[in-house]
C-alpha cells in the first residue's frame, strides 16, 4: 500500500523533502515503517527519539497502518 | 484561546481573553527568544509547527489543565515562522480563583507543551544553524 509521510523539524532536512511516498505492505504497523525508514536513511537513527502521528495522535509501534491515514514523522519537539 | 500565529504575538489581547469575574488571579507565561545558547550567540530562532495535531495537542493541555486545578480560562499562543531576539515565542495565561493555581496550571502547561507539542525550533547562529533537541 501506498502511504504518504509529512515530515518536519531534522526529519525534513535528512530526508530531504516536506512529504515522503512510500510503498509498504498491506497492514505494516508503526514499527515497520519506522525499520522502513532507519534503513533507507540512517541519517534517523542518530536521532535522539523519532516518533510516528497516525491521525492527529502519537502511535504505538504495534498500530497496524491504513492506506488513508495522516503519516507524521515526530522528530524530538522544541517548541516553547 | 487556542492558536498558532506566524505574526507577532499581543499579550494584552491575549490576557484579556482569559479574564473573568470570577478570577482572582491571572498568570501569564511569556517564553522570548533569547540571543545566546550554550555560549554561543543566536541572532534568530524559527519555528515550525505541525499545526492540526500541535493545535490538538495544546487544547489537550488546556483541557488537562482544567481537570486538575480550578481554571476559569486558559489561552495558549504559539508561533510559528522566523523570530528576533526578544520577540515572544509563545504565551500562556491561566485565571484561577486564587493565584497558587494560576501558577501552577500555567508552569503545566508549558512543561508539558514543550514535551508533547509537536512544534520544533531552529536556533540560527551566525555561521549555522541547528534544530534544538534533535541529537542526543
Amino acid at each position: 500500500m501506498q502511504l504518504k509521510i509529512r515530515l518536519f523539524g531534522i526529519t525534513k532536512d535528512i530526508i530531504g523533502q516536506t512529504w515522503l511516498s512510500l510503498d509498504i505492505p498491506e497492514a505494516s504497523k508503526v514499527q515497520d515503517l519506522l525499520h522502513n525508514l532507519q534503513t533507507t536513511y540512517p541519517g534517523l537513527t542518530k536521532l535522539h527519539s523519532v516518533l510516528v502521528a497516525v491521525n492527529d495522535e502519537y502511535a504505538k509501534p504495534e498500530i497496524t497502518l491504513k492506506p488513508n491515514d495522516e503519516i507524521a514523522l515526530i522528530p524530538p519537539v522544541s517548541g516553547g | 484561546m487556542i492558536a498558532l500565529t506566524d505574526q507577532p504575538i499581543n499579550t494584552e489581547e491575549i490576557i484579556a481573553t482569559v479574564q473573568s469575574d470570577g478570577a482572582g488571579a491571572i498568570n501569564v507565561f511569556i517564553g522570548t527568544v533569547r540571543n545566546n545558547t550554550q555560549k554561543k550567540t543566536v541572532v534568530r530562532l524559527e519555528f515550525e509547527a505541525y499545526e492540526s495535531m500541535a493545535l490538538k495537542k495544546m487544547q489537550e493541555l488546556a483541557d488537562l489543565a482544567s481537570e486538575r486545578w480550578p481554571v476559569q480560562k486558559v489561552a495558549i499562543v504559539h508561533r510559528t515562522g522566523l523570530l528576533p531576539i526578544g520577540e515572544a515565542a509563545v504565551v500562556i495565561a491561566v485565571s484561577t480563583p486564587h493565584r497558587k493555581a494560576s501558577f501552577e496550571a500555567c508552569e503545566f502547561i508549558i512543561d508539558t507543551l514543550k514535551e508533547i507539542v509537536p512544534i520544533w525550533k531552529k536556533e540560527i547562529f551566525e555561521d549555522g544553524e541547528v534544530w534544538v533537541a534533535a541529537h542526543p
